[in-house]
């Protein structure tokens, strides 16, 4: 029985990976555009899921590690002439220690202190981009080069499309592995209880830093691709309302689970594009359907299938 | 070299003393039980020795060394396991993954192996299960392995918390009030797991109950407290009929 309808979505998983690895063939530019961002947020909802959902922290500030990617990229390739593929471990390794500076200390604090202390940091990557000179300062980096593929120029919707799939896909297949892992068990067991945890051996500090770490090197691997992809990046695109609509993504998904945390990625990118018509009155619409949500589904769109 | 070495404990809260100067040794291979009226300091002992309370001053070794101000999952991970007074499960998951916690100190796939699924981590996840069904299985609630946590009968969940505590592979186990909330037959059953823990599987225990006919059953040595200090302590007959025993009992015949 259990096993017939885990074939079945395994089909029906398949069936949609198909649409979307054939949708190019009749999609225009638009279309492709738009799924690109749905795709790029699969992969920041995901990171950040890895750090709310699985490890139960609360982070206010996510955008920062998405911004240290992007700004990573910037500057390698804009001022230092580097290869973009060349830039990605470094945008691996100064996202993955800002996990661990802003994780280090904080992590010993309870969840509503680390929320504050979470949002300060978001803003202190915003304040100081905007007011160094590498990065460029409230104008941001414009002109960051394209990028090649095996000699395609990455210039097309479709790149960007194809490009932020294979990540999606990335994130998608590496956040099933983890959740189903002992490091995955760890985050909930830290989830459930801390104190019981401890006492099972855990070291709580240890285990919540991987979930950031992990978080932050999913959002920095995406600010890379988004820098040139929009070819110019500033830092009003790391604004605290960023990092609230990735953690909206995560939240009305349904915390913690994969396919609801993509149905809050596409919903979050789909539903003002799709209400574009009604004009400004789409994101009031938008932001009522969130309360409706909230209040009839307080464990997200997918639902919670406890055994 | 004794097991454990507890020395003149000090624990205090702002101005209250919880413990005051306790002195406690256990054996290797012993079963003991610390008894004391409500509130006499008992769970405050088992926080001081597995780390969750710091002692303002004394000594604890454990195994020759000293574990004062280490963090609990380094003392469990020295071999020292732990159940708590009111039920600590995981909730929300199957009892077979709860016993699992028990096994992440002495496992070690980290991150790349997790993802790329490699073959140490495939042996290492077989033998995690393994070994936590032989956990199950030791104290009966094996064919529950993939129930919800708390769907289980209570007496069953208490079992649940047992064996997570013995899939840590611990040398010494400290149980807090074991036998709350069970009925008769389940009390008996836990007499004899406790005997078993020691003689089949090789680890001291040390209890804290209430039930004095399971305490005065299953102990081999008693430790008796009150207001965070030894009151009296030797063998089940002679505790029974101490009169500083009997005295602190039944001056606290509300508890
Ligand atoms: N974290 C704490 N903060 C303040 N007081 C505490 C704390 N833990 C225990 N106590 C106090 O210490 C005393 C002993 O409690 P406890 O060790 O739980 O007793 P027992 O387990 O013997 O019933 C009680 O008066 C209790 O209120
Ligand atoms: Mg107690």
């Amino acid at each position: 029985m259990l096993e017939k309808n885990k074939k079945k979505m395994t089909q029906v998983y398949a069936f949609l990976a198909f649409i979307v690895i054939a949708m190019p063939v009749v999609a225009n530019n638009y279309v492709m555009n738009t799924f690109s961002d749905v795709f790029f947020y699969v992969v920041v909802c995901l990171g950040l899921n890895i750090v709310v959902g699985y490890a139960g922290l609360l982070d206010l500030g996510y955008a920062a590690f998405f911004a240290v990617g992007a700004y990573t990229t910037a500057i390698l390739t804009s001022n230092f002439g580097m290869n973009f593929w060349l830039t990605i471990p470094f945008a691996i390794l100064f996202s993955a220690v800002s996990g661990v500076i802003i994780g280090g200390p904080t992590l010993r604090l309870r969840s509503d202190y680390l929320a504050i202390v979470t949002l300060g940091f978001g803003e202190i990557v915003r304040i100081t981009a905007r007011n160094l000179k590498i990065t460029g300062g409230s104008g941001g980096i414009f002109g960051i080069e394209r990028p090649s593929f095996f000699g395609i120029e990455m210039n097309g919707n479709i790149h960007y499309y194809y490009a932020f799939l294979i990540l999606a896909f990335l994130a998608i297949f590496i956040s099933y592995r983890l959740q189903y892992s002992r490091l995955g068990r760890a985050w909930q067991y830290v989830r459930e209880d801390e104190d019981a945890a401890e006492a099972m051996g855990i070291n709580r500090v240890r285990v919540k830093l991987a979930a950031y770490v992990i978080g932050a090197v999913f959002g920095g691997v995406a600010g890379s691709f988004f820098a040139v992809k929009m070819t110019a990046i500033s830092p009003e695109t790391f604004m605290f309302t960023q990092s609230i609509l990735i953690l909206l993504g995560v939240v009305i998904g349904g915390m913690g689970k994969i396919p609801g945390v993509i149905c809050g990625a596409f919903v979050l990118v789909l539903f003002p594009e799709i209400f574009r018509f009604v004009g400004d009155m789409r994101l009031l619409a938008f932001a009522l359907i969130m309360l409706i949500l909230m209040l009839k589904r307080p464990q997200g769109i997918w639902p919670e299938r406890l055994g | 070299m004794s097991l454990l070495e507890v020395k003149d404990i000090v624990l205090q809260f702002g101005g209250l003393k919880v413990i005051d100067s306790m002195n406690m040794t256990i054996e290797e291979g012993s079963i003991m039980s610390l008894i004391g009226p409500n509130g006499a300091g008992k769970t405050s002992i088992f926080n001081s020795i597995t780390g969750f309370y710091q002692p303002n001053s004394g000594a604890i070794n454990f195994r020759g060394k000293s574990i004062m101000r280490k963090k609990p999952h380094t003392i469990t991970q020295a071999g020292m396991a732990r159940t708590f007074q009111n039920l600590r499960l995981f909730k929300n998951m199957s009892v077979i993954d709860n016993v699992k916690a028990g096994m992440h100190c002495r496992s070690h796939v980290g991150f790349f192996g997790s993802v790329l699924r490699s073959p140490g981590q495939r042996k290492e996840e077989r033998e995690i299960t393994e070994h936590c069904e032989k956990c199950l299985d030791f104290v009966g609630i094996l064919e529950q392995k993939n129930r919800n946590a708390s769907n289980l009968a209570y007496g069953d969940q208490r079992r649940v918390e047992w064996a997570r505590a013995l899939a840590t592979k611990p040398k010494f186990l400290l149980l807090d009030e074991p036998a709350a909330g069970l009925n008769y037959d389940e009390k008996q059953q836990l007499i004899q797991l406790i005997r078993r823990i020691r003689d089949e599987l090789g680890i001291t225990v040390l209890l804290i109950e209430h039930d004095m006919g399971l305490v005065m059953k299953v102990s081999e040595y008693i430790y008796v407290i009150d207001y965070g200090q030894n009151i009296a302590q030797g063998l089940p007959e002679e505790v029974k009929n101490d009169p500083k025993v009997i005295e602190a009992y039944l001056g606290k015949e509300d508890d």
